[in-house]
């Protein structure tokens, strides 16, 4: 295949895939709809602790709600739609198609960056309208916190295929779903790992969502620091995500 | 860039698939030639889908090689996709796309493909092009595959089992569909288990069974061939008793009928005994006999008409009344029965 044909090839697969992210509600209910709830109501309903620097809540919720936004992206949005894919043998015959492999892994990822930007921009516009004032501005935050979504969606995209290249469809859509849960809830996005009990946080300090989190609220968090084990351990689960992914991934 | 060797498109050598030990593919050589409608016929679970799959790239075989379009599918798949159009009997979609993005998605992986909404028309799909995926028929999804299987011009179509799910009016239509690409140059590789299809629409036809190939030819020469090995015991140069139970041994060659024995068949419906039986074997134009069911005989001649008038005349002496007479070629389906055995092929 020319270089021209297979360029063609990724821009209407790319093309495709964008529709189909927009044609299926129930995503667009865990990308958007689910995190930008949690923003409004963490933010304004007093629940939490407030934050130990004093500010407002919203600053401590956004951090979190950035990193729920990489986990429904790569883990139940991608994860799910390609589990279905495999089961319905879409992947089987774009196998038989001419569409060169990379090309559809260059459209599926496109699909997850396009998704993610709107996330990012509406979470920030949300949090900006709740009074969000990270240091040094939403802006230069967000482009600080850039590595991190990227790493994050690294690994949390291998998790999703991960599960949607073993498992039998409906069993990926209640892993996936059972782990969004899971993740929310001890995974440092709405409550701070430090509010856990150490049982809790200490394990759940080892698994990728909490280190996303911590990495986000170490760059948008008044006097928030960077930990580098935070940042090697996620990196390193990135790394195991996508090498067991491609040693397990199958189409059929 | 085209590698392809001589005039076949797809060539089989001692192709071998194991499944748990389990020939279902058992050392099967094929070819297919370039511009034909090849059709692969058999029982479910015949061996067809695997053949198929390996010929496809998607299964690896255990044994023995396959060439399609001088191409191995499994290495050299990239070279060769562009060339094939393939209808799986697996292959979902995006239940949210309609079928024309579909087929322009399709489109696009193609050099100079054909033009999609007159494609849809073609195929009979104009009505529910702007349907999403989930909501059509099955038929109509498989309408769709084929046409996504065509949509890029291919030199070569394979297709697995490309009317299942349609109803009578939809196979005639595809039937139609079929024949013009054939018109156009392109191969077709179909797989079916109808046998009227096969007959219908094949140039040639292979049955397989338990992964083995057992008859191969045009439908009329399997139909000719038909009854394939040798005349029973009972012909009157023998002069032997004719054996109630002994239906047509098949030992032979399949597919290569004995010089003496012409196409025509009779079917007598009557009910005989093993006495009976023996003296219309012994008829003077009665080249072959043989039960074909209990209380229905098929007769083989040279002369129908004489054979009538000498048959009539014996049930007269004897005083039987026959429930039926036919007089006619065999259809690939006694073939496919004789070959495959009644009940599915065991």
């Amino acid at each position: 295949m020319s270089a021209v044909q297979a360029w063609r090839a990724f821009v209407a697969q790319a093309r495709v895939e964008l529709l189909l992210t927009t044609r299926r509600g129930e995503n667009l209910l865990v990308t958007l709809a689910i995190p930008l709830l949690l923003l409004v109501f963490f933010s304004t309903v007093p629940l939490l602790p407030p934050p130990s620097w004093g500010g407002r809540q919203v600053d401590q919720v956004v951090p979190g709600i950035l990193a729920l936004a990489v986990v429904s992206t790569g883990l139940v949005s991608l994860g799910i739609a390609t589990a279905f894919e495999r089961a319905y043998g879409v992947l089987k015959r774009l196998g038989g198609s001419p569409l060169p492999r990379p090309a559809l892994l260059a459209a599926k990822t496109l699909a997850v960056i396009v998704t993610e930007i709107v996330q990012v921009v509406l979470i920030a516009a949300v949090g900006a309208i709740l009074g969000w004032a990270p240091p040094g501005g939403i802006v230069p935050g967000i482009i600080a916190a850039l590595p991190w979504l990227l790493l994050g969606s690294i690994a949390f995209c291998a998790l999703g295929l991960l599960l949607a290249g073993v498992l039998r469809a409906e069993a990926v859509l209640a892993v996936a779903n059972g782990l969004y849960l899971v993740f929310l809830l001890l995974g440092g996005i709405i409550i701070p790992l430090d509010h856990l009990p150490q049982a809790i946080a200490v394990p759940a300090s080892l698994l990728p969502p909490a280190q996303l989190a911590g990495l986000l609220r170490g760059t948008l968090e008044p006097g928030g620091v960077v930990d580098p084990i935070q940042a090697a351990a996620l990196a390193a689960w990135a790394v195991a995500l996508v090498a067991a992914t491609l040693l397990t991934f199958r189409t059929e | 860039m085209n590698t392809t060797t001589g005039a076949d498109a797809i060539v089989l050598e001692r192709l071998t698939k194991r499944y748990d030990g389990r020939a279902v593919v058992d050392e099967l050589d094929l070819a297919v030639r370039r511009g034909e409608l090849f059709a692969l016929l058999g029982p479910n679970g015949a061996g067809k889908t695997s053949t198929v799959e390996m010929i496809e790239g998607y299964r690896r075989p255990d044994g023995g090689t396959v060439r399609v379009l001088g191409y191995d599918p499994r290495k050299e798949g990239g070279r060769l996709r562009p060339n094939l159009g393939l209808m799986l009997q697996s292959g979902g979609l995006y239940s949210q796309l309609r079928p024309i993005e579909a087929l322009e998605l399709f489109a696009a992986f193609y050099p100079e493909p054909l033009q999609p909404i007159q494609l849809l028309a073609q195929v009979g799909l104009s009505r529910v092009a702007r349907s999403r995926y989930r909501d059509l028929s099955g038929g109509e999804r498989q309408r769709l595959s084929l046409a996504l299987a065509i949509v890029g011009r291919p030199r070569l179509a394979i297709l697995d089992e490309p009317t299942g799910a349609m109803d009578a009016q939809a196979r005639r239509e595809t039937w139609g569909v079929l024949r013009e690409l054939r018109e156009g140059g392109t191969t077709i590789l179909l797989t079916t288990h109808l046998l009227d299809e096969a007959e219908a629409l094949a140039d040639r036809v292979a049955i397989i069974d338990r992964g083995r190939l057992v008859a191969l030819g045009t439908p009329a020469e399997l139909r000719r061939g038909m009854g394939v090995a040798r005349p029973v015991a009972g012909l009157p140069a023998e002069g032997g008793p004719v054996q109630a139970e002994g239906s047509m041994a098949t030992g032979a060659a399949p597919g290569v009928p004995p010089a003496e024995l012409r196409e025509v068949r009779l079917e007598l419906v009557a009910p005989l005994d093993a006495e009976r039986l023996a003296q219309v074997g012994r008829l003077p134009t009665v080249q072959a006999l043989r039960v074909d069911r209990p209380g229905v005989y098929v007769l083989r001649t040279a002369s129908a008409g004489d054979l009538l008038v000498e048959l009539s005349t014996w049930l007269l002496t004897v005083g039987i009344e026959p429930l039926a007479i036919r007089v006619g070629q065999g259809s690939l389906e006694d073939v496919f029965l004789r070959l495959v055995g009644e009940g599915g092929g065991s």
